[in-house]
């Protein structure tokens, strides 16, 4: 997994409340077995004229010229809500986002950027809105700065914006890390645990 | 102090207390798919990493398939044979059992879980699907995770997992009759919105789950994500063990005796606190149906498209202006009435025997009206076969309804079968986002009887009218 540390980037805004995952990549844009490929049918709904085309719709923000090399997104409440679709995070981060600004997430979407080097960031509706608008007035010289180490992102205006992020998703971001690794080494108390458990509910063994 | 029946199973799961806060939890089931489970098998081969107790790991071909009559491994979505056949493969060569095309065992996972006894009380099940939700119905811990998480829980048994905050959503009052589940759920989220549920569990209770049969509270349970919940919960009763027993994966003998003493500990504690309660009263409730692309966007039978311009935040003012583009509809203008193309009964949300017999009942007798589009696609192989052995399959095709072999079928668009541009479905299922059943297609979430009753209208009917209609006839 590509590392995460800081970001100086353009900022796309995509005001929209409830972005859900089918928004993020249609079903029909998830052709294969496989993780990759996946960025043409980024947002193909709304990205071209038509479902199945390739005919760029100019009104939609990613196509027009500074935010094609947007690598943050600026959204509404509840962005990646709707299906567990894991395609959404991997077609996001093959297009080039790093970072996802919005006052709430899907869960289950929320968990997968991490998972894939996506930094979820939460700040409320009016700081996403601010921010938004600062982009919005010179998109290609207002970056956003983002610091995963000290925990701040950077206004276009200088100021500075405390985020949270657990430690664990905070490492594992930083050091690029895979969390399966991370668990298995506590491969003895997993162990453990399953013997006892076993004891405790053996109704629930099915070997 | 009291415990709630979340934190009961959380607690009996926790293998390690991690120093960020999360913990490690022990997963008891997990449940793959073809759609996602392919790639989540995929990935730990890739990575040279094998599925522990592929015992504990099940798989069933839902998404994808054809539901047509006669179906194989081609399928009407472009490209869907590769998901079936690389799933059928990474099943065979991990050793966890799959429920193919063809197996009587094969349905919708979140039909097929409980239906065969994989899911059970005080269980943790997950699956890379974000209606896992649905299995809480049964008072299991169970909740979607993606892909990446499913291959983390087949190689390791456990999930990092944080303790989510506990919302208690009280149901007092008894239904009224044409009202069910899917009524009180959809009421819910149009109350609070599709976040009002957003980094809680909930747990449901109060006198109207009680009273809801299992199957009705696996409807319940379904959309607590469509509330931005992270999952949903009822706790286990006499119902529940009624439901559970003798079902093919279920416990027998001194192990059911065992598992039951424990399932009955699992009830919340009277002193089990919450962090947000929500009450709402059943008692006045009508049948509900949605009008726009989230599931939030919801009213009674008898309610109006709302206006924009009457809501004063900016985002939903412009999400409510996007929804009513997309659905060609005015402000003001009643639901009732509104012309339908299409109605569609199945889904994990409503294609349980149950439903389809609510739905048959209304049918009976009675004939789609012209023009409408009408498909019943049974949850599972098992429900195929129980509806047809009651003749229900009979009543939805003598009044113009297709029926279909079990699977998602046209819940979602993936490519394949659709209902058409700017089509207008009535749906009993649990999604109205832009395009989930097509291009452009416009889908109103209701429950299996007022999609049945409006296929036989035309248009968009209160379940109640039609009936009453009946007996003045
Ligand atoms: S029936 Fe629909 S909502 Fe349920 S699992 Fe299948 S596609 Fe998802």
């Amino acid at each position: 997994m590509e590392k995460f540390t800081t970001l100086d980037a353009i900022a796309a805004p995509l005001l929209r409340i409830n972005v859900d995952t089918d928004a993020i990549i249609p079903s029909r844009e998830m052709k294969r077995v496989s993780k990759l490929g996946l960025s043409e049918g980024l947002f193909a709904g709304w990205r071209y004229t038509a479902p199945g085309s390739r005919e760029e719709n100019p009104d939609f923000i990613l196509n027009q010229p500074p935010f094609r090399d947007a690598k943050i997104l600026l959204s509404g409440q509840n962005f990646g809500c709707g299906s567990s679709r894991e395609h959404a995070v991997w077609a996001l981060a093959e297009w080039g986002i790093r970072c996802i600004i919005a006052p709430s997430f899907g869960a289950i979407f929320q968990g997968n950027c991490v998972r894939n080097g996506i930094l979820p960031v939460v700040f409320d509706e009016t700081l996403v809105d601010s921010l938004a608008s600062q982009v919005r007035a010179d998109p290609a010289n207002n970056l956003i700065k983002v610091d995963l180490v000290r925990r701040i992102v950077t206004a276009p205006d200088g100021q500075e914006h405390g985020f949270e992020i657990s430690d664990g998703d905070r490492e594992m971001l930083l050091e690029g890390l895979d969390a399966i690794a991370l668990t298995l080494r506590h491969k003895q108390e997993i162990q453990a645990f399953r013997d006892a458990d076993r004891g405790r509910r053996p109704w629930v063994y099915l070997d | 102090m009291g415990r709630s029946i979340i934190e009961k199973i959380w607690d009996q799961h926790v293998v390690r207390q991690q120093p960020d806060g999360s913990v490690l939890l022990w997963i008891d089931r997990v449940f793959l798919h073809e759609r996602t489970g392919s790639i989540a098998l995929k990935g730990l081969e890739a990575a040279g990493r094998a599925v522990t107790h592929p015992e504990q790991v099940f798989c069933t071909m839902d998404h994808i398939v054809d539901t047509l009559p006669g179906r194989g491994d081609e399928t009407r979505m472009p490209g869907g044979r590769e998901f079936i056949t690389t799933t059928r493969a990474a099943a065979k060569a991990a050793g966890i059992r799959l429920f193919d095309l063809g197996s009587e065992q094969q349905g919708i996972v979140h039909v097929v879980s409980p239906e065969q006894g994989i899911a059970l009380p005080g269980l943790t099940l997950v699956c890379p699907d974000s209606h896992t939700c649905t299995i809480g119905g049964l008072g299991a811990l169970a909740w979607g995770i993606g892909s990446t998480e499913a291959e983390h829980a087949m190689a390791t048994k456990t999930l990092v997992v944080r303790r989510p905050k506990l919302m208690r959503v009280h149901f007092k009052g008894k239904l009224r009759d044409g009202v069910y589940a899917k009524d009180m759920i959809l009421h819910l989220i149009n109350r609070y919105g599709a976040g009002g549920g957003a980094g809680h569990a909930l747990e449901f209770t109060g006198e109207a789950v009680r009273q809801l049969p299992v199957e009705a509270r696996l409807t319940l349970c379904n959309m607590a994500v469509e509330f931005g919940a992270w999952t949903g919960i009822v706790a286990p009763d006499e119902l529940t063990f009624e439901y559970v027993r003798g079902r093919p994966f279920t416990p027998s003998g001194e192990l059911w005796d065992a598992a039951l003493a424990h399932w009955k500990t699992l009830a919340s504690d009277d002193d089990a606190r919450y962090d947000s309660e929500i009450e709402v009263d059943c008692s006045q409730l009508v049948p509900q149906v949605t009008w726009g692309t989230s599931p939030q966007h919801g009213t009674g039978i008898d309610g109006h498209v709302p206006d924009p311009s009457a809501e004063t935040d900016a985002n939903r003012r412009q999400s409510m202006e996007r929804a009513l583009e997309y659905m060609g509809l005015e402000p003001g203008r009643a639901l009732a009435g509104l012309p339908v193309g299409a109605a569609f009964i199945g889904s994990c949300t409503n294609s349980r025997i149950s439903d389809l017999r609510e739905a048959a009942r209304v049918l009976k007798g009675r004939k789609v009206a012209d023009g409408v589009r009408a498909i019943c696609v049974p949850g599972s192989t098992q429900v195929k076969k129980a509806a047809e052995a009651e003749g229900l399959d009979r009543v939805f095709t003598e009044s113009g309804f297709e029926w279909r072999e079990s699977g998602c079928s046209m819940c979602f668009y993936a490519g394949g079968e659709s209902f058409g541009l700017e089509q207008r479905v009535v749906t009993s299922t649990n999604r109205n986002f832009e395009n989930r059943q097509g291009p452009r297609t416009r889908s109103h979430l209701a429950s299996p009887a007022t999609v049945a009753a409006s296929a036989v209208a035309g248009h968009i009917t209160d379940v109640r009218t039609l009936e009453q209609a009946d007996g003045e006839r």
